[in-house]
Parts: structure tokens; sequence; C-alpha cells
């Protein structure tokens, strides 16, 4: 990593996620939570409603609800896919892996060891470790561009032929034809995210008890803090 | 027959009056959408323009197709289209059979190549060379090839033409094969649906002849006047959707109030077609109306999602193994919920187990 002192040592606390990137996280999380709930109950609604048609709009404020926060899923993903190339070098993490660098990929094996308990062993990252950034990748990039690209794809339908969502992601339908069809991947794409947020969530609560560093204050006040000052190699 | 007889003779010749043709073409042009003055238009055309033959053929099929373009709910509209069209070949409706049937359509390709509009209804199984489906003697797919290398333009019925329909089920035994997947070089209008609605058929075969081109087609190749919305965009119905009103099984205070039949599988939300506004047989009904679901016929590999009656279809994500999304989704975060807490339970034994000055210096350092 970037940051080694002299003698070889890795002291703390290191500034890593500046502010644009904890806005973005906190957002990103709240749209996620609303998304999920609001998108489940969608492709499952909940028992009917009785009485006038016109005294509800359970589904109508379920879609509202689910719409605003996939715009505000959307736009905060593409701004913090600019953020990665003008903040610092911590925010390019989440968009680019070193998988040229021999070492992303030694370190990549070192924590797939660490966390089968094939080893006790455990370095120190400032930012993300491989095997972290990887699954950032798989899901806040991919998985993320794949519910953004199918979601407006499906906005599309309602907003019909020559609108804005059917220019930009009418696309969807010439992979695959069939509505219905996307529409279920959407929603497994959800049931995917929320296997994200399992994992993520445990591995930051993880980190505070069985690291060398800290977990999730770091995304609160954007520093690193580590517990050893010795250097960063697995030890 | 002359070659320059127009539609209107034919009509004239079939016993329709004046006054009836331009009722017919009012309704078409209304039909399709058109301004008013379209009427004007369609009757010119129809009056002027020399006849395009139409070649009906059929493929692997029920038949669906031409049973609901005979039950038009526009009569006059069927009576015209049917005396247009059947004169030339349709082997289902022709007098003619046998040899004298398939000379029709030699004598077409010779009198009107490149200008003859071919119709397919059904769809080729390409497996052993086609051996599925023999017409006269021959694989049907070398008749269409055949036929499709001489025509205008090609019209692909149902959802069979358009998609491949439940003879293309998995594992497609026969491999029935959608016409645009098996004639590359000629345009395609797909009017899919099981069947296609007899006034939406009538309604684009009339605007292919009276204006001499395709009407706009949509992306997967669909005219947009009829599948530019989804049946839930225009259903009567959809306040008790919004409002979250469903029927939960078919008998229950729901289905007897007409709520919203999505939670029963309707798949209204994600098919293209105008069963909402143009209804079927003359306006009487449609699925939805009639308190069932939409199965969603027109749209692609409808056939192959598992239940009707669910609003999560199925996904086939590998080979035979199909299941909804839910299943898949809910056991994979099921698994991610247990492997977590397992985790967690291996993590603090490995602490609990970790030697003693290690242990130790790790607590004083953090």
């Amino acid at each position: 990593m970037a940051i080694i002192s002299d003698e070889q040592k890795l002291v703390g606390p290191i500034y890593v996620f500046q502010v644009p990137v904890r806005i973005w996280h906190w957002l990103h999380a709240l749209s996620i939570f609303a998304l999920i709930i609001t998108g489940y109950l969608i492709a499952n609604p909940l028992p009917s409603l009785s009485g006038e048609a016109s005294d509800h709009f359970l589904m109508g404020n379920l879609r509202l609800v689910h719409f605003s926060s996939a715009f505000v899923f959307a736009i905060g993903l593409f701004v913090r896919i600019y953020f990665a190339m003008v903040g610092n070098e911590y925010s390019r993490e989440l968009l680019i892996l070193p998988v040229w660098r021999g070492s992303w990929w030694r370190g990549l094996w070192h924590e797939v060891k660490f966390y089968s308990f094939m080893t006790r062993k455990t370095g120190k990252n400032i930012g993300h470790n491989p095997l972290a950034q990887l699954f950032m990748w798989l899901t806040n990039i991919l998985l993320a561009l794949f519910m953004v690209c199918t979601g407006f794809a499906l906005y599309s339908q309602g907003t019909g032929a020559g609108s804005w969502a059917d220019t930009l992601f009418g696309w969807v339908f010439v992979l695959q034809a069939s509505s219905q069809t996307v529409r279920m991947w959407h929603l497994l794409g959800m049931w995917l995210m929320l296997v994200f947020i399992i994992i993520h969530i445990y591995m930051a609560i993880r980190a505070d008890f069985a690291s060398r560093q800290n977990g999730i204050s770091a995304m609160i006040d954007g520093w690193r803090t580590f517990k050893d000052d010795g250097p960063a190699d697995p030890r | 027959m002359p070659a320059h007889e127009t539609f209107y003779d034919v009509m004239r010749r079939h016993g329709i009056t004046r006054r009836s043709f331009l009722k017919f073409c009012s309704l078409t042009a209304a039909g399709l959408g058109l301004a008013p003055e379209f009427a004007g238009r369609i009757a010119h055309a129809l009056e002027t323009k020399p006849r395009t033959p139409v070649i009906w053929l059929h493929g692997l099929e029920c038949t669906c197709c031409t049973e609901s373009f005979i039950r038009s709910g526009n009569p006059l509209a069927s009576d015209v289209i049917l005396s247009m069209i059947s004169l030339d070949y349709d082997d289902t409706l022709m007098a003619a059979a046998g040899h004298q049937a398939e000379e029709i359509l030699q004598q077409t390709v010779e009198k009107y190549d490149g200008q003859y509009i071919l119709a397919c209804e059904g769809n080729p199984p390409l497996n052993e060379d086609g051996m599925y489906c023999i017409q006269a003697g021959k694989p049907y797919v070398e008749k269409l090839r055949y036929m499709a290398d001489h025509c205008k333009a090609i019209i692909a019925w149902g959802s069979c033409a358009s998609w491949g329909c439940v003879q293309a089920a998995h594992p497609n035994p026969t491999r029935a094969t959608p016409i645009h997947k098996v004639i590359l070089d000629k345009p395609i209008v797909k009017v899919p649906g099981c069947p296609p609605i007899a006034e939406v058929m009538t309604g684009v075969i009339t605007y292919m002849i009276a204006f001499d081109q395709l009407p706009p087609l949509d992306r997967q190749g669909r005219p947009k006047m009829f599948y530019g919305q989804r049946l839930h965009d225009k259903c009567y119905r959809r306040p008790h959707f919004d409002a979250g009103q469903f029927v939960e099984k078919f008998d229950d205070e729901g289905a007897r109030k007409g709520y919203c039949l999505y939670k029963i599988g309707c798949k209204g939300p994600t098919t293209y077609n105008a069963c909402s506004t143009v209804e079927w047989n003359g306006g009487l009904s449609w699925p939805v109306k009639s308190g069932h679901g939409c199965l969603g016929c027109a749209e692609e590999n409808f056939w192959d999602k598992g239940s009707f009656y669910s609003p999560v279809s199925n996904l086939n994500v590998t080979g035979n193994v199909e299941a909804t999304a839910n299943q898949i989704g809910g056991t994979l975060a099921g698994a991610a919920a247990i492997g977590v807490a397992a985790h967690a339970a291996a993590t603090v034994i490995q602490k609990a187990t970790a030697k003693k000055p290690r242990a130790s210096k790790e607590m004083s350092n953090g």
C-alpha cells in the first residue's frame, strides 16, 4: 500500500473516506433500503385493501417511493463514479480493480485464506482489502449498473415509447424481448443486493473485533485507525 | 383476372355497396389511430391501386389466427379482407385443393414477383431438415423460403410466427423457429398474440396494402399503433391496482367487485397488445373483463415461465432448473445469513483459542 513509514511501519490515523464518498455511502444505503422494501412489495403485493378505490393509493405510493429512490440511487452512482476520477486514491478503489498487480492477487488469496480460517495472520489495509474491493466492484458497480439499466428499462414501459427512459434504456428489450423476464431478473438482482448487505454489515462489524484496524467508524468520520503500529504485512 | 384490378373492383364484385366500402375505410382509419381525413386516402388507395395479392401460409400452428381473423367483430372488415385474400392462397379457406392450390403459389410468384405480401401463420420446424411439417410432399421451411424470396414483405401472424409459441416450448423437440430467425432478408411485421385480435389483423393488412408501406414498428418489429402500450396502461381495473385492491382468489369478494388481477398472475403489466382498448369479438369482452388475468400470450416466451397464476414467474437460470427469483434469491439470502452466523461463531472460537501472548499483545495495542 501507498503510505508506509521509513521503518516499514504503518501508523494511523489516515484520512481515507472523503466527505462526498461518505455522503454517497449513506444516501446509497438509504435508497437501497427503500428500493428493496418497495420493490419486494411491488412484486409481492400486500393483502388487498377494501372500500373505495379512490380512498387508497397504496401501490401508487409504493411505486412513487421506488422510483424516487431509484433516481437517488442512479444519480448517486453516477456522481460517485465521477468522484472516483477526481477524489483521492482510495475513492478509486470502488471503480478500478488493480488486476494488473501481482500484489493485489497475492493479497486476494491471503484474504480468502484469512476468512476461511486457514491462517490467523492478518494485514493492514488503508482502504479496502482486495477481497472486499472485488465484492464492492461486483455489487456496487456491476450489479448496481445492472439494476439501473433494467430498472429504467422497466420504468420506460410506463413513460412510453420515445420517452427519455425508452431512448436511453430501451435497448434492454432488444437483448431480452420479454419484459416479464427483465422484471424477474431485476427482482433477482434485489435479492443479490440483499445478500451483499448481509455480508457487508457483518464484515464491517467484524473488522472492529477481529482485524488490526477500525471498521464502522471509518465511514462515519472518514479516518482509518489501526490497533497496532506494526507494518502492513500480514502477521 | 386482369392485373390492374383494384381492391374496390374486387369488393364491388363481391356485392359490397359503395356506402359499406366507405364505412369500412372510416372504421379502418379510426382503428389505425389515423386522423379522419385518412379515410378518404384509404378509399382512394383501394380504388386506384392495383390489388396487392396476399399469400397466407400455414406452418406449425393451431389455426387460431385464422379462426380469430374470420370472426372479425366488424363483419364488413372480414368480408372485405377475406374476399381480397382468399382469392389467392390460404390453404385453410380457399376452395382449391391439392395440385390446383399449389399451382396458385407458382402463378403468384411468376405474375407478382416482389409485389405480394406473405402472411405467415405458424412457424417452420427446422429439426430433421424440417420433416416435422410437410406440405405438398416438401418440408414447410422450403415452401416458406421460396415464397419469401419473391415477396415484398412478410406479416408474422400470431405468437407462433413472431416468437415460437407453445410448439417452441422447452425442450422444443422439432426446433420450431419464429419467422424472423429463418427469413433474414425481408421486412417482417410481427403481429403477436395467441391469436392476435381480429381488428388488429385486418388493420395491419389494410395499412400495408392501402399505404404500400410497413406500419411504424417498435423495437420488436410490432406495429406501434396496436402494440405501443401495455394492457396495464389502459386497463379499466388499473385504479384498483394503484389503490392496492387485488383479487386474492378467484371466488373471493375482490373477484366479485372486479379488483385488479395482478396477484393471481395477470401479465397485463408486461404485455403489449390492444386487448384493453380494442377488446375481443367486436368489443364484447377480453380476459381481464371476464375476470381472468392476462396470460401474456403476445409476449416472447410466455409459455415457458411456470405458473400463469403468480405475478412472480419462473427464471430458467441453469439448464433444466426452473425457479422463481424469490426462491433463488430467498435461498441465497438465507444461506448468506446462516453463513454469516456460522462465520461469526467461528471467529469467536478463533479469538478464544488464540495464543495468549499474541492475544494480550493485540489487546494492549488495541
